[in-house]
């Protein structure tokens, strides 16, 4: 046993007892440690991957060597992000360096992207063309934005002229800007895809704040939501009361818009079945599908969409050694694509790589929670909150029954919790 | 006792400990694992983030804590979330729970 293999050893097992201190005291009997300086590498810097990062180093009392591939200098929050379209706060106070994960918690973060995975040889291939092995790989790639499911989409994306915004950063501020310059009397208008997409209630809750925006500075604009869905996908009895009561005339909700054709000449939208619209400002959020990488590498094998897994670990079922979390994975019923969820599941994931290498046996239950505020204007708030079990003899997570809710009726309490709520968790990935 | 017959004993015990190590260092992680569950509203290991207006659990007194948990799932403890998320967990995870957080530091 190597010096590093006793420490790590001894570092982990928290609870000393007699027993304990005379198997690390013999060679050939160290089955509770991990592999000494076993790799982790966690691929995407979002809710999922810094989550995981940070947790592999927590959950292995600090022994795993782990390395954060991400881009980025620093996160930038989806949540909270529609606050920055409404002028409430300021992209700055979304966003929250990496450098912390490196001094607190000595998590390695590569500043690179990831070109190819090679699962049989399991390493990873940089952008840069550096190879780095792994032990265990964690794949958090978020979600791709398909341009190419509507035509003229790509072009007028490119063009500039035709935003999403899904992903925060300088869309955000540029959207921002095209609010701002939009002319009073002007129309925003906003388009839903078909579910399951990232953040079900986030665009209803952008079109809220925007109205809000619009009923302070420009009381004759209006705020057109498109959706492709038969119905408000998420809150939807919350949302549609805020409407009636607060934007009604400034707001207009239209379902079953499939969104087939965008010019970004004219400013059109053109839908599978109803009369196109023109407006001023067009916020058109694509289909989604799993991550690029999870794409490229085989891990999207569910309808080559989203990545399939074992809900117990998280571990893909293309390729053993790789778990995926957060948005790409295909979901278990009750879960929504969130940003608290990927916390959870980066989570479970965490625990499950380091039992794994450790030789431990897998927590056969675990536990997944989920709260989402949602703003309806720059102070008062709703949420949906749930909890979601694993359920050994159907091999999912299922909504435990009796627990999980939605709020009353907006308030700015809510809206207190939902900022404490958005520092709190970027604390919990990042610090 | 022949050294021979000491050092299999020895060797033997190590196993049976090492065997009840791995399982005690799996229940520890489990444990810390449910409880990373709460640390997304309340903080990592419970302890509020600075000017929190949501209650650091570290460091609370356990009985305190498994009562206050047990009354939002009753419902008799007003809450915006907290009702709703605490009837997710059985009476042993939360009695879990607040043994953990009162044994971390604040």
């Amino acid at each position: 046993m190597t010096m590093l293999q006793r420490r790590a050893l001894l570092a982990l097992a928290g609870t000393s007892t007699l027993a304990g201190t005379l198997a690390t005291s013999l060679a050939g009997c160290a089955s509770t440690a991990l592999p000494s300086r076993a790799r982790v590498v966690v691929l995407g810097g979002g809710f999922g991957g810094a989550t995981a990062a940070r947790y592999l180093r927590l959950f292995s009392n600090h022994t795993l060597d782990v390395l954060l591939i991400e881009p980025n200098a620093a996160f930038v929050s989806c949540p909270i992000s529609n606050l920055v379209l409404s002028g409430h706060r300021r992209l700055a106070e979304l966003t929250v360096p990496y450098s912390s994960l490196e001094r607190h918690h000595g998590v390695r973060h590569v500043r690179d992207s990831v070109a190819r995975i090679d699962p049989a040889a399991k390493t990873v291939v940089l952008a840069s063309g550096t190879v780095i092995g792994y032990d265990k790989l964690i794949v958090s790639p978020g979600v791709d934005l398909n341009f190419d499911a509507v035509d003229g989409l790509r072009a007028a994306q490119v063009g500039g002229g035709v935003l999403h915004a899904w992903k925060a950063g300088a869309e955000t501020a540029a959207l921002r800007g095209q609010l701002e310059a939009m002319p009073d009397g002007g129309v925003f208008a906003i388009t839903v895809p078909e579910a399951p997409y990232r953040c079900p209630p986030g665009p209803y809750e952008r079109a809220s704040v925007i109205a809000s925006y619009f009923k302070a500075a420009k009381p004759r604009a209006k705020v057109l939501v498109l959706d492709a869905n038969p119905d408000v996908t998420s809150k939807a009895g919350l949302f549609k009361k805020v409407w009636a009561e607060h934007y009604a005339g400034l707001l207009e909700y239209r379902p079953n818009h499939k969104l087939v054709a965008v010019d970004a000449a004219t400013r059109t939208l053109r839908f599978e079945l109803h009369d196109p619209v023109q407006a001023d400002v067009l916020n058109v959020l694509p289909a989604m599908r799993a991550g690029v990488i999870a794409l490229q590498s085989g891990l999207a094998n569910v309808g080559n969409r989203w990545a399939g897994i074992d809900y117990l670990s998280f571990e893909s079922t293309a390729h053993a050694d790789i778990h995926v979390i957060g948005d790409a994975i295909q979901l278990a019923p009750g879960m929504p694509k969130s940003g608290h969820m990927a916390n959870n599941h980066a989570k479970v994931a965490a625990a499950a790589v380091v039992s794994r290498l450790a030789g431990w046996e897998l927590n056969s239950q675990p536990m997944l929670t989920n709260t989402c505020y949602s703003f309806v204007d720059g102070q008062r708030v709703v949420h949906v909150a749930s909890v979601h079990a694993y359920v050994a003899a159907e091999k999912t997570y299922k909504l435990v029954e009796g627990s999980g809710g939605l709020s009353a009726a907006p308030s700015e309490l809510e809206g207190r919790y939902a900022w404490n709520w958005a520092r709190t968790i970027w604390s919990d990935m990042l610090d | 006792m022949p050294p021979t017959v000491l050092r299999a004993l020895l060797v033997l015990l190590a196993a049976l400990g090492s065997h009840a190590q791995a399982q005690a260092n799996a229940d520890e992680l489990r444990l810390r694992a449910l409880a990373a569950t709460c640390a997304s509203c309340h903080g990592t290991d419970g302890r509020a983030i600075a000017g929190s207006v949501v209650p650091g659990l570290a460091g609370q007194p356990a009985a305190y804590l498994a009562e206050a948990l047990k009354g939002y799932k009753r419902g008799e403890r007003p809450a915006t979330v907290m009702h709703q998320l605490a009837k997710g967990y059985t009476d042993a995870q939360l009695d879990a729970l607040a043994a953990y957080f009162a044994a971390r530091p604040r």
